[in-house]
């Protein structure tokens, strides 16, 4: 049932690096790939070595790679928020600066085929470039502060002459990132409920209400149609984008003018990722601010559903605080208030769902089941009953 | 379709006139007579289905919303809208009047062709009061438009055979019904249009509209025209002509004489391909790509609407697809005919699926 194991010296490495969250780390290092997972892609160009990993620990970490010397990637995406920043809405950057979107977390962003909400980076290492740049993020000028340090410090001078073998002006932002890309490909994180119960076997691992809600999740509640599970492995993702009626439902009447409008701000060369994040009209045209898609207007990436429940508030406006109001969500076919209109660019697949109230419990605590051990501890945002709005 | 690959499509489209408008693309492109080149958007078989009172359909609905929707978002603004017939499934007031309640949202003007759908319950009544003549012409800088109504049958199985106009509706509907009946535009419609073309120069470009495709496609399913021929042959003489035609629910393409078809997809669901048919001769036009399997939990895969950048007389139609890539298809002035501009060469589709 396992995929084959080839790969999975990236998480053996991972063991030394992330001390402070060794669990799945560690039993994936010493055992193949965590339960439920297939083996982490990496690219041939950027290969996994301890001391990468290592490296990319510490640059994540550090604060004063912003302008206030405050921000570090790690300010929010926190190892004790599940990699997110919880219970904040969005994002909030330097200053207290606000995002228009929740931080997503970074477990298993390994197995992701674009980043960011909307998807505008391929990759891992094309994606860390961005936020020490934007202005409500990590706020600096550019990335030369960045090169300043790295190039000086002497802890950084001597990792990166191991790492890369490169010093000086040698170093450049591409080392900086694929050394962040390295780091954040051994944040992956499986063997949940759910995974021991699926791909393990072990028939006691799960609640009869998961058991009952996993059944929902497949069949009536139509979630794992974007939410993939696999013959052996779950990502619980698509990697696609879609309009499920989040965020775009409050710009339906300023569609017509901000579309438009924004393609010619973008064909006149505004830096699309400053406007997504600092207007929050503007970001909840998704996907289609990327592509200039129709079919992708208000369309935002499929999240894992692994950790869900201790990432909390939801969906990529933070618009949701618990799953329970996530399926209240879906059940109303893609309004969060069941007599609201549904937008005009709707994805096909949603559509009210005719869940039971005690089909509605059942999925909740079927998404519950999917938190891996070490975040056991973690308060979860299940929600029996609705959240309010923020 | 991102504005990257626009760009090089725009740049590697070597062939006269075979350029782009894309919707909220800003690529403006001149030609010789750039007055003369304009765009309309073409939206059609929306097939809205009442279910009682005022339930409807819910996935048909939202098909034509959303095409409403986007066709609205196009910059530069289309021309005018076209519409192209079966917006009702059963063709009764309720359906029409729904039909025409979403549509009545399209920013511009909208000219509209009658499909079987919308007929054969009263014949045309109720929808001639609500969008006007069914057959008629109209002049679009310095291009000829027709409309036909294409789906017209033998007066027997009109008038004759049903006992109730109801089940005369049903009959029709089905899309394999033996019981069904070929398609014609009929003798007096073909007089109109001889007399209706005598005042247009053959040197004037002719874009038709019908339902039903104005070739001999294949007859089991009625994706057929009766008196198509005679048809073609009233348009022969011009230099250049254009047909679209919606019905089928699919992409199609090709070309007859001097005559460029290119079909519609639907707003509510794609029909298959009628590959399997394999009697006498026929002009089955080449289905060149096909669409990738409809995934029915993406209610509008295989679904879509055009627009269509007519330039120097010559058409380019953008298929807008869910789920899908974008496609084109344009006049290759080069071979003579309608070509998908991505897939016509083999080496550049994209294979079929083949994991589910």
């Amino acid at each position: 049932m396992h995929a084959p194991r080839t790969l999975w010296f990236v998480a053996a490495c991972a063991a030394a690096a992330w001390a402070a969250l060794p669990a799945t780390a560690a039993a994936a290092g010493t055992a193949g790939p965590a339960l439920g997972l297939p083996p982490v892609p990496v690219p041939a160009d950027n290969p996994q070595t301890a001391e990468k990993i290592a490296l990319g620990d510490k640059l994540f970490n550090d604060k004063r790679f912003s302008a206030t010397g405050e921000v570090a990637c790690s300010f929010c995406h926190d190892s004790q928020k599940g990699f997110a920043d919880g219970p904040l809405v969005t994002a909030e950057g330097i200053n207290k600066a606000k995002g228009t979107r929740n931080s997503p977390t970074v477990l298993n962003s390994a197995y992701f085929t674009s980043l960011f909400w909307d998807g505008r980076s391929p990759d891992l290492e094309e994606q860390a470039l961005h936020p020490f740049v934007n202005p409500i993020e990590m706020g600096l000028p550019n990335h030369d502060p960045i090169l300043a340090i790295v190039r000086t410090d002497p802890e950084y001078v001597t990792a990166f002459s191991a790492v890369f073998g490169k010093s000086g002006e040698a170093i450049t932002i591409r080392e900086v990132t694929q050394a962040i890309a390295a780091f954040e490909r051994t944040l992956v994180s499986g063997d949940s409920p759910f995974d021991r119960y699926y791909f393990g076997g072990d028939k006691s691992a799960l609640s009869a209400a998961a058991i009952r809600g996993f059944d929902v999740f497949l069949s009536k509640g139509r979630c794992v149609s974007c939410h993939t599970i696999e013959q052996d492995h779950a990502l619980f993702t698509d990697n696609r984008f879609h309009n499920i009626g989040v965020g775009v439902n409050r710009i339906q009447g300023d569609i017509g003018t901000l579309a438009p409008a924004f393609l010619r701000a973008k064909a006149e060369g505004i830096d699309v990722d400053k406007v997504v994040l600092a207007d929050p009209k503007v970001s909840e045209l998704g996907r289609f601010a990327i592509t200039d898609t129709l079919d992708e207007l208000g369309a935002f990436k499929t999240s894992t559903l692994r950790n869900i429940a201790i990432t909390a508030p939801f969906m990529h406006d933070g618009s949701l605080a618990t799953l329970r109001d996530v399926v209240d969500h879906y059940n109303n076919g893609g309004v969060t208030v069941a007599t609201d209109p549904v937008n005009d660019f709707l994805s096909g697949g949603i559509r009210p769902l005719d869940l039971t109230e005690s089909e509605i419990l059942d999925l909740v605590a079927f998404l519950e089941s999917l938190t891996s051990p070490e975040f056991a501890a973690t308060p979860s945002a299940g929600g029996t009953t609705k959240g309010t709005q923020p | 379709m991102n504005l990257q690959s626009r760009r090089s499509f725009l740049k590697s489209a070597g062939t006269a006139g075979a350029v782009a408008t894309l919707p909220l693309s800003l690529v403006e492109v001149a030609f010789a007579k750039p007055e003369q080149n304009f765009t309309f958007a073409y939206i059609s078989d929306s097939h809205i289905q009442q279910i009682e009172g005022t339930k409807f359909v819910r996935n048909w609905d939202r098909g034509l919303i959303r095409a409403v929707a986007e066709a609205n978002l196009l910059q530069p603004r289309p021309d005018f809208v076209m519409y192209g017939g079966d917006l009702a499934q059963l063709g009764n007031k309720p359906e029409l009047d729904h039909g025409a309640d979403m549509l009545g949202k399209l920013r511009g003007k909208v000219h509209h062709v009658m499909g079987e759908h919308d007929y054969y319950l009263d014949l045309g009544e109720y929808w001639s009061k609500l969008f006007g003549p069914q057959w008629y012409s109209f002049d679009h800088k310095g291009v000829h438009f027709v409309v036909l109504n294409s789906i017209l049958t033998y007066d027997e199985w009109t008038f004759e055979r049903w006992p109730t106009a109801e089940q005369r509706m049903l009959e029709m509907a089905g899309l394999d019904n033996p019981n069904g009946s070929p398609f014609m535009v009929g003798d007096k419609q073909r007089a109109w249009l001889a007399k209706d073309l005598a005042k247009v120069a053959k040197s004037t470009p002719v874009v038709v509209f019908s339902h039903s495709p104005l070739q001999k496609i294949y007859k089991g399913w009625n994706f057929w025209t009766d008196d198509a021929e005679q048809v073609q042959q009233l348009l022969a003489p011009f230099d250049k002509v254009t047909v679209f035609y919606g019905h089928v629910h699919q992409i199609q393409y090709n070309q007859i004489g001097n005559i460029a078809f290119t079909s519609a997809m639907a707003t509510a669901w794609p029909w298959p391909y009628p590959e399997t048919y394999a009697q006498a001769e026929s002009h089955l036009p080449k289905l060149t790509v096909h669409m990738n399997r409809a995934d029915p939990f993406f209610e509008r895969d295989a679904t879509g609407w055009q627009f269509i950048d007519v330039h120097t007389g010559r058409a380019a139609t953008h298929f807008n697809l869910y789920n899908n890539k974008v496609r084109t298809v344009a006049f290759n002035a080069a071979s003579g005919r309608p070509e998908d501009t991505a897939y016509q060469d083999p080496a550049a589709r994209i294979a079929p699926q083949s994991h589910f």
